[in-house]
């Protein structure tokens, strides 16, 4: 029992360090394929669509609703201290340093990523992977790289309209809405936000790109090799609910650590 | 008889306690078609993978024109693999392109070709494989027969020196299965690739095969041609071609 026990957790360690030193391989290759010849400019566009433009309409949508919430909460608890005045500055900064990149990167990762690992998950058990490796076409450089360089860009702008849409959603519910004064919010907004507050969150929104890109192509990448000993349409379907949970999992790790750093 | 284009000496493979190659030797010699059958399971695929480099052998040699495949250098390796094709079982189309860019792909990646002339050369594959007209389609809305045509232009497309069928037929009614080998005859003959044939469709197989070879129990057991296999009084043989002959 004991005996057990203990092998357990060593399998479990071992396969934990194997999977860590894969992942890292994996997004080295990815990296430095993105410097090789031939550049993938059609792709990296394709992928740009895919993560970028088609996650707009969700980015909107909760961006707006999460500004207006924290725009009703933030007045509801600010009043209670007669600090209403200070609504567009709890808003923005909340946004910008810490919800916009770290929300922005959960709906990506729902929509985009689950979908990516899906895919990538789907070629490798239909022997697609394999095809392009027997026509030496690099697999990682073909599904991977194209998808870093598209998350890079796409992650930021992302996160930067949820930023702005949220700002707004707090304007309609926390201003607007109520009997605080329209003219202070925007000019708190514009008062307290400093650049460093919006480099922080780009800075978040990069390593998000990473990270769910990272995750999500290794898990589609990898899903032959998912233990619990799913094959087929059941591994794919473990593939891509483990890239959705590690990839959420990991932002919230990378976002205290960032934190913690840039404070 | 000259000397083998492929030559397995010796090959080993096994996936834990599972030893699917116990020591294979077979030629397989230029400008022919070679058969490999066996039962399913046996490691025919297994021996298919190891000419292209998808796995690799745990010991024994592999040679091709006599020169061991470990013994190249990354890019002879690179050389050797762009004169391979392989047409997988499962045709390995992939599902989110269309037709023309499924065909075009090796070239528009490998190649330095313009795309003028890739257009060129794909248009000519197709009308050759008679799916002219499929350019815009995906191949989901393609039937079973056309999706392997398709997957023998792709192959074919990029003039190889070798092309490695695994299991082209199965999963396909008899009509298709006789229609696909001597597709597999016809364009061998028309562009004088030498074919490595993986199949258990016995004898309908024979038809097409200038060589064959079985394998069983991880060896080869048998090497020879048509009229030799039927022949044969090798126990392992006969019993494999009277149960397939009863199925």
């Amino acid at each position: 029992m004991v005996r057990e026990y203990i092998e357990n957790i060593g399998f479990l360690s071992i396969h934990f360090i194997e999977s860590v030193g894969r992942i890292i391989i994996f997004l080295v290759a990815g990296i430095i394929n993105i410097f090789l010849l031939p550049f993938q400019f059609n792709k990296i566009l394709e992928h740009i669509w895919f993560i970028g433009a088609k996650s707009m309409l969700v980015i909107i949508l909760t961006g707006l609703f999460t500004g207006m919430v924290l725009g009703l909460q933030g007045y509801y608890t600010l009043s209670k201290f007669g600090s209403e005045g200070m609504l567009g500055s709890v808003v923005a900064l909340s946004l910008i340093r810490e919800l916009g990149p770290v929300l922005a990167g959960f709906m990506i990762t729902a929509r985009a990523g689950s979908a990516i690992a899906a895919e990538i998950g789907v070629m490798r058990i239909s022997e697609q992977i394999d095809a392009l490796e027997t026509m030496d076409i690099s697999p990682i450089k073909y599904l991977f790289s194209p998808r870093i360089v598209a998350a890079l860009i796409s992650f930021p702008l992302l996160t930067a309209l949820f930023d702005v849409i949220g700002i707004f959603g707090g304007y309609l519910s926390g201003a607007l809405m109520t009997n605080s004064n329209k003219g202070i919010y925007a000019q708190k907004v514009v008062q307290s936000v400093l650049m460093e507050d919006v480099t922080a969150g780009f800075i978040k929104s990069f390593v998000f790109a990473i990270i769910v890109t990272t995750v999500c192509c290794f898990q589609g990448y990898y899903t032959h090799l998912n233990t619990g000993g799913e094959h087929g349409a059941r591994g794919v379907s473990l593939s891509t609910t483990n890239a959705v949970v590690t990839s959420c999992v990991l932002i919230l790790v990378f976002d205290y650590i960032i934190t913690y750093i840039l404070m | 008889m000259t000397d083998p284009f492929i030559q397995f000496i010796d090959v080993k493979k096994s996936f834990d306690t599972n030893h699917v190659m116990q020591g294979v030797n077979l030629s397989i010699y230029r400008g022919e078609i070679t058969v490999v059958i066996g039962k399913s399971g046996c490691g025919k695929s297994v021996l298919l993978k190891h000419i292209i480099g998808l796995m690799n052998q745990d010991s024994g040699e592999i040679l091709i024109s006599g020169k061991a495949l470990s013994s190249l250098n990354k890019i002879e390796k690179k050389v050797f693999k762009n004169k391979l094709s392989y047409m997988f079982q499962s045709n390995a189309l992939f599902d989110s392109l269309n037709i023309f860019d499924n065909i075009a792909l090796p070239l528009m990646e490998k190649s330095s070709f313009s795309k003028e002339i890739i257009k060129e050369k794909v248009k000519l594959r197709m009308s050759q494989l008679e799916i002219d007209g499929t350019d815009e389609k995906f191949p989901s809305e393609l039937s079973g027969g056309m999706q392997k045509r398709v997957a023998l232009a792709r192959a074919l497309v990029v003039d190889p020196d070798v092309v490695l069928f695994d299991e082209p037929t199965t999963g396909l009614d008899p009509v298709r299965k006789k229609s696909v080998h001597s597709m597999i005859k016809e364009y061998q003959k028309k562009f004088g690739f030498t074919a490595i044939v993986v199949s258990h469709e016995i004898p309908e197989v024979f038809d097409i095969a200038q060589r064959i070879a079985m394998l069983e129990n991880g060896k080869i057991v048998f090497e020879g041609d048509r009229d030799m296999i039927m022949n044969s009084t090798n126990q392992a043989v006969r019993s494999f071609i009277i149960e397939k002959e009863i199925i």
